[in-house]
């Protein structure tokens, strides 16, 4: 008979929420963003208007939603997951360097992930609300707003494509998954992948 | 356990990144012309559409149809004959053709756009505008936009209504059948489907002049540029 499989958890309920409201939040931003911006497609949809007040009200509720995340949720496993992305120790260094060494929670390219995503939000809610101003009061109006959002967008676009890649297809990756659906991960991949993690949760 | 030596790269990343964004509400434009030099042949291969470098901008729920048979272009105000123009009739005057560049105030800009059209001198010289007459009032197809452009500025010498773009008659998106062209403003005072344009002694705010949009749109030089 084989062993039962033993799981552990990797993100808790609070952490999950802040993944979900940003990864919705993003793909109906990208949705309605694309539809303004690409001319084929602008043409296509129309409505013009509608989409504008949609796109401002995903911004809106994003930002309400991390808000309410972190308002309501458990702020010290939160501050934990922070520390967490902070850090990077020597084995981290190394495996920026295709070292294959030993990884803790986040593997560094996880960090290297949550800190850029964690800049480009803030970078798009501020030029996001920088062209918002500005088509009301020219004060607010900057030639390279336009340029930023949009750059912004193209980098998430393949930062995205390679989340979807490591999340759902590449093999080794791909079980962390179920720790961002439902929280807990098999003990046995978290000690191939992530073992000074995996170390830490056995004692 | 011995404690791990750790650096705090993660919030450098975070903070580097952000403050380079931010930094770039200044640099970005001038960079971004700098090299986009070098970027023009990756759009040539790129689907047309997809990176022209135009975005469509309007603000009815869906664009007008152009049908060329019940088409008209209406001329009126203080004109001596007040006109109804049909698209042959509109084809059949004097033509002109320019190369131009299109400046969006919200910061793109399209190079070398090949415009033909009429100038304006000759669009109304058979209606026979009154001396008094200092504004010409652009009436979109698509409600409620509209603007305005002095009589000296509609008749700068690249000023024109221009009906083909690039060879091609004036698509939907851009305007069909035909659209104001100043490339001295910006393209909001470049009124798409114009179906009206009234003389008249003052300028009414167009639909971005009553948000906050300067009357006079030029390029580099209004709009808090």
């Amino acid at each position: 008979m084989a062993p039962e499989t033993v799981y552990i958890e990797r993100f808790s309920a609070t952490e999950r929420t802040a993944h979900w409201v940003h990864a919705t939040a993003f793909l109906m931003l990208l949705a309605t963003g694309l539809a303004l911006y690409v001319p084929a497609l602008s043409v296509a949809v129309g409505r013009r208007p509608l989409l504008k007040d949609l796109h401002v009200y995903t911004a809106i509720a994003w930002i309400g939603g991390l808000v309410l995340v972190v308002a309501l949720g458990d702020r010290r496993r939160l501050r934990q997951t922070l520390r967490d992305f902070d850090s990077f120790d020597a084995d981290d260094m190394l495996w920026l360097r295709r070292y294959p060494r030993p990884q803790g929670r986040f593997n560094a390219g996880q960090k290297v992930n949550a800190a850029l995503t964690g800049a480009f939000a803030v970078l798009f809610a501020v030029s996001g609300s920088l062209l918002w101003l500005g088509e009301r009061d020219h004060r607010f109006r900057f030639a390279s707003t336009i340029l930023l959002h949009d750059w912004l967008t193209l980098i998430s676009l393949f930062l995205l494509v390679g989340h979807l890649y490591l999340a759902l297809l590449y093999p080794a990756t791909r079980h962390a998954l179920r720790g961002m659906t439902r929280g807990s991960v098999r003990r046995d991949w978290a000690e191939r992948h992530h073992p000074k993690w995996a170390r830490e949760q056995r004692q | 356990m011995q404690p791990r030596e750790t650096r705090l790269y993660g919030r450098r990343a975070f903070l580097g990144v952000t403050a380079v964004g931010l930094s770039s509400l200044v640099w970005g434009r001038a960079a971004w012309q700098a090299v986009s030099g070098l970027a023009a042949p990756l759009e040539a291969v790129l689907p047309p559409g997809l990176v022209s470098g135009w975005r469509i901008y309007t603000v009815a729920s869906t664009m007008p149809r152009f049908d060329p048979q019940t088409w008209r272009l209406q001329i009126d105000g203080l004109v001596d004959r007040p006109l109804s123009l049909s698209y042959d009739e509109l084809l059949a005057l004097p033509g002109a053709d320019q190369v131009s560049t299109f400046h969006c105030v919200t910061g793109w800009t399209v190079d070398n756009v090949h415009w033909r059209g009429v100038r304006f001198a000759d669009l109304l010289a058979a209606a026979g505008p009154q001396p008094e007459a200092r504004i010409l009032t652009f009436t979109s197809a698509e409600r409620p936009y509209a603007d305005t452009l002095t009589f000296d500025q509609a008749h700068l010498p690249d000023v024109m209504l221009a009906y083909a773009m690039d060879g091609k008659p004036l698509s939907r998106p851009h305007g069909a059948p035909v659209r104001v062209v100043i490339p001295d403003m910006y393209g909001y005072k470049g009124v798409k489907w114009v179906e009206r344009i009234t003389l008249g002694l003052d300028a009414e705010p167009g639909y971005w002049e009553q948000r906050g949009y300067d009357l006079d749109a030029w390029v580099g030089r209004s709009n808090g540029a």
